[in-house]
């Protein structure tokens, strides 16, 4: 007995045309031969070998990778021991600050947190000489700060539904806590240090803002580098990047949530 | 066994568990009692490790284990939602005590094998726990803690999660499983009936306190307070003052009922005394012709209400005080002539000796 | 279930010893640095490296005094222009929050009351631009709005206008930039708020007599209250410092103080007068982010 709301239906069509129009358009006009935007030249596949070509590109993409790997682990680890202590500890000291120092990073700014984070470490230079110089070290250190957050809020929202009786079992069983939180809590936790490792991972490949300001000479990473060039305007070789990682994207995410579906139907 | 000393627990205040003292026997199927809120699980949790105790002690053999950590004492909890871990199978679910206990492989695998046999769970050892239904679940909490051969065996509310036919099945079978390994059992509940049936000793708690302790038969017929003769099954409760005292033999007067009535009580007790009494339903006899009253206590009503169950009647019996007794009398006889009916005049009568004087 | 705490003794010991680390980590490198802001704000610019003057002066004798200034400030509030910006930030985030807003609810409604399957398929198609770059999916809409663009170029063709629209490096370009990239961060928490009533419920009351705007308004409005508050607030405290959308998207004339900041750090090296405008943003924000964080720590007791 529902009745369809046409105008509901509307409105979500559109919405989600307006989230994929532009991500459309630009895999389109990747195989674009022509330069400009508004002459289909052509089917072609010239800017993803120059790609190839770009030494700056590929230099940069491999640094953001390294990056992003070591931000996205470090993040996650301490993410979690926060996560853990926040939801279980009953009497922590400094809770409320250490609460809001979790929350903030969720909605803060990113320019207040770059142009911060550098006058410290300018600071730190003068006071005890690290960082001589600006670059990779200071951007995953950045990077590991926010990511943090993020981290902290998925790893609770699963703390928040866990059976925690699993945990006593294991301990009424024969097992000490360090053997405990090896053999059950960290198998439970695990698909929420999946989920918040990948979102430590995507948020430090995709920075920009932050990566701007606390990074120094020779440490160019790929989000830098595109919007330098994007900067001038449109430019056929960051179409074909954006396609790539689209396809990226969308093969992990389809493999993910098939994993997930299929564990949840051999559970049913 | 197993002794417990005085044992306290409090919350920033509240009391859960006050002055609780306790003795289990070896091979026991002891049964802890209450509804919720009773304490009975923080005593448990106490029992187990899980919570450090403000107050007592708890001794297992003799050594005191009230500050022991859960992992070091050799008891064993089979918690409500079993607690089974997802990520393991039914097998490494079992084997999980055995091998925090360093045991060589081989031993594990034969130990693992010889519960599951026992629990008839042999063809699902590679499962892992959410194919399995509840009751399967269940059995593989119980193996899981029973193949440690623990000294005592805690089980938190066991049939609760399940449906009535395998309540009933599974209470047969824990009792006899309890028998052939004769391992202590500890089990926590609030079904009266499950207590009832499964234990060899039941302890009634209620806030916090142990109300009664003794053999199911004790707690039912020779109640001590007001909450243990209410709790287990359906009772009349009866206030009055005693008038007299002679021979073992009390007498009091109750207005509620405008009755005089006898009772079986050892005490001497001073006339004027308050005195509270009870009498199960099943121990009153009702007819329509009055009653023999030679060691009897008798009282006339008419009958209010009626529930007819097959094998049994339950009538609610309103008296001229204007008080109501509950009735309950087997249907022995198949002529209808012969039964009782709404709003007919009815003789109760019960043994002087069915009679249960409470102290408190 | 047992109501007793369930934790034990070893894990609060063990766990409040280790998350020392996490706890410095974050009062050094997010905390520290706002200390440091604060004491850049009131310093002076030089000619030197680091371009700004210390706060403590130190003398052969030990401590000397301080030198501060409240000269970046007034300069601040005396220049019409900051104070400008700043509203002008406030309001286009407000509006983007808003408009995200419209086109949010409704497309949370539509997800919430799809059958379960479609559900997650829909959600999953609303998060995975997320996972697609920040940066390129800005970028993608120069590609679509420009004079030269493809929207321009199709309705062209089609012959609906004669000349091309202005649509890119102005105002209307930042506000579709916000809500585009914003509004999954919008959808999420209305979605979690809305999944949770029952829907079904009010189809039915609505069936009954209420009539559905009625019902929709009366009832399902306020009780989503909450993730109307979340939502707007993870996409208004964000896009009120926002850089890269008016960067890419904006014209000369869209005035951001993200861009203010940026181009006040790196093109004129007056980074005290950008301290001063980082405290005075901040110092705006801090409302806003109590109320998000209390909105937080209310979601989290009642999952619990």
């Amino acid at each position: 007995m529902k009745r369809r709301s046409i105008l509901l239906i509307t409105i979500a069509c559109f919405g989600y045309a307006l989230l994929y129009m532009p991500i459309a358009s630009v895999v389109v006009y990747s195989f674009n031969a022509s330069r400009l935007v508004t002459l289909w030249g052509g089917f072609s596949t010239r800017w993803y070998v120059s790609l190839l070509h770009d030494d700056k590109l590929l230099a940069a993409a491999f640094l953001s990778l390294r990056i992003a790997v070591i931000s996205a682990t470090v993040a996650t680890a301490l993410g979690a021991l926060l996560a853990l202590a926040m939801h279980r500890v009953r009497r922590l000291p400094g809770r409320l600050l250490l609460s809001g120092m979790i929350t903030a990073p969720l909605v803060m700014p990113e320019i207040i947190t770059g142009l911060s984070l550098l006058f410290l470490f300018i600071s730190m230079a003068s006071l005890i000489g690290w960082p001589a110089t600006r670059g990779a070290a200071t951007i995953t250190i950045a990077h590991i700060t926010f990511s943090m957050a993020y981290v902290v809020v998925v790893v609770r929202a699963r703390l928040a539904v866990m059976d925690e009786s699993l945990e006593e079992a294991a301990m009424d069983l024969g097992g000490r806590p360090v053997a405990v939180f090896f053999d059950v809590t960290v198998p439970m936790l695990l698909p929420a240090l999946l989920s918040g490792w990948l979102l430590a991972f995507t948020l430090s490949l995709d920075d920009l803002v932050i990566s701007s300001f606390v990074s120094g000479p020779g440490a160019t990473t790929l989000p830098m580098l595109i919007f330098a060039k994007v900067r001038l305007g449109v430019t056929p070789d960051i179409n074909a990047i954006t396609t790539i990682i689209i396809g990226l994207v969308i093969v992990a995410v389809t493999t993910a949530a098939l994993v997930t579906n299929r564990r949840r139907a051999t559970a049913a | 066994m197993v002794q417990i000393r005085g044992l306290s627990k409090d919350f920033n205040g509240i009391v859960a568990v006050d002055q609780v003292s306790l003795d289990i026997q070896r091979g026991e199927l002891f049964a802890i009692l209450g509804s919720s809120g009773c304490g009975k699980t923080t005593l448990l949790r106490m029992l187990a490790g899980f919570e450090q105790p403000s107050g007592g002690q708890v001794l297992i053999d003799g050594v005191d284990m009230t500050e022991a950590p859960p992992y070091e004492r050799p008891v064993n909890l089979m918690f409500q939602s079993y607690a089974l871990f997802p990520h393991m199978t039914v097998a490494d679910n079992v084997a999980y005590g055995l091998k925090k206990e360093r045991l060589p492989a081989a031993q594990i695998r034969a130990r693992v094998a010889e519960m599951l046999a026992l629990v008839k769970l042999e063809t699902l050892a590679a499962r892992k726990p959410d194919k399995l239904s509840g009751g399967q679940q269940q059995r593989v909490a119980l193996a899981r803690a029973l193949v440690k051969r623990p000294k005592l065996l805690l089980l938190d509310e066991p049939l609760a999660a399940l449906d009535r036919k395998l309540r009933e099945h599974t209470q047969f079978e824990l009792a006899n499983l309890q028998y052939q390994l004769g391992t202590t059992f500890v089990v926590v509940t609030h079904d009266q009936d499950e207590a009832m049936v499964l234990a060899s000793r039941i302890a009634v708690m209620s806030e916090g306190r142990i109300a009664q302790v003794g053999t199911p038969a004790e707690v039912y017929e020779y109640p001590t307070n007001r909450h243990v003769a209410s709790f287990v099954g359906n009772i009349n409760l009866i206030d009055g003052v005693v008038t007299g005292c002679e021979a073992g033999r009390v007498a009091l007067r109750c207005e509620a009922l405008n009755a005089s009535l006898c009772v079986v009580c050892a005490e001497a007790l001073p006339a004027g005394e308050p005195l509270c009494i009870a009498v199960r339903p099943e121990k009153i006899t009702i007819s329509r012709t009055e009653p023999d009253a030679t060691n009897r206590n008798v009282v006339k009503g008419v009958v209010r209400d009626l529930g007819y169950f097959g094998d049994q009647s339950l009538y609610r019996v309103r008296l001229t005080s204007g008080a109501v007794l509950q009735v309950s009398a087997q249907n022995l006889r198949r002529s209808a002539s012969l039964t009782i009916e709404w709003d007919d005049e009815v003789y109760l009568s019960w043994e002087v000796a069915s009679t249960i004087p409470l102290h408190s | 279930m047992s109501t007793a705490t369930p934790t034990v003794p070893p894990w609060q010991q063990w766990l409040r010893r280790a998350v020392r680390v996490p706890y410095l980590w974050l009062l050094l490198f997010f905390l520290a640095p706002f200390l440091i802001i604060l004491k850049i704000s009131f310093a002076e610019p030089v000619i030197a490296q680091p371009p700004f003057s210390a706060l403590l002066v130190w003398g052969a004798h030990g401590l000397q005094g301080i030198r501060a200034t409240f000269e970046n400030y007034s300069f601040l509030f005396r220049d019409g222009y900051y104070g400008i910006i700043v509203l002008s930030s406030l309001k286009m985030a407000a509006i983007g929050t808003v408009l995200c807003l419209l086109l949010g609810y409704p497309m949370a409604y539509f997800i919430a009351r799809q059958p379960p399957r479609r559900r997650q398929l829909l959600l999953l198609a609303v998060i995975l631009p997320f996972w697609i770059s920040f940066l390129l999916r800005v970028y993608a809409w120069i590609g679509l709005l420009d004079n030269h663009g493809v929207i321009n170029h199709l309705l062209l063709s089609l012959g609906i206008i004669h000349k091309p629209l202005t649509m890119l490096y102005n105002n209307f370009a930042v506000y579709l930039g916000i809500v585009y990239s914003y509004l999954p961060f919008m959808i999420l928490p209305l979605y979690s708020t809305l999944e949770r009533l029952n829907l079904d419920l009010l189809d039915a009351a609505a069936d009954l007599g209420a009539r559905r705007w009625r019902a929709f308004v009366d009832i399902t409005l306020p009780l989503s209250l909450p993730g109307i508050l979340g939502g707007c607030l993870l996409v208004f405290i964000p896009a009120v410092g926002e850089f890269t959308i008016p960067a890419l998207l904006g014209g000369a004339d869209t005035l951001m103080i993200g861009r203010v900041l940026w181009d006040e750090f790196f093109v004129s090296r007056d980074w005290p007068v950008a301290s001063a405008v980082s405290v005075v943003l901040l110092l705006l924000l801090i409302a806003p982010i109590l109320w998000f964080q209390h909105l937080q720590n209310r979601e989290h007791e009642a999952s619990t």
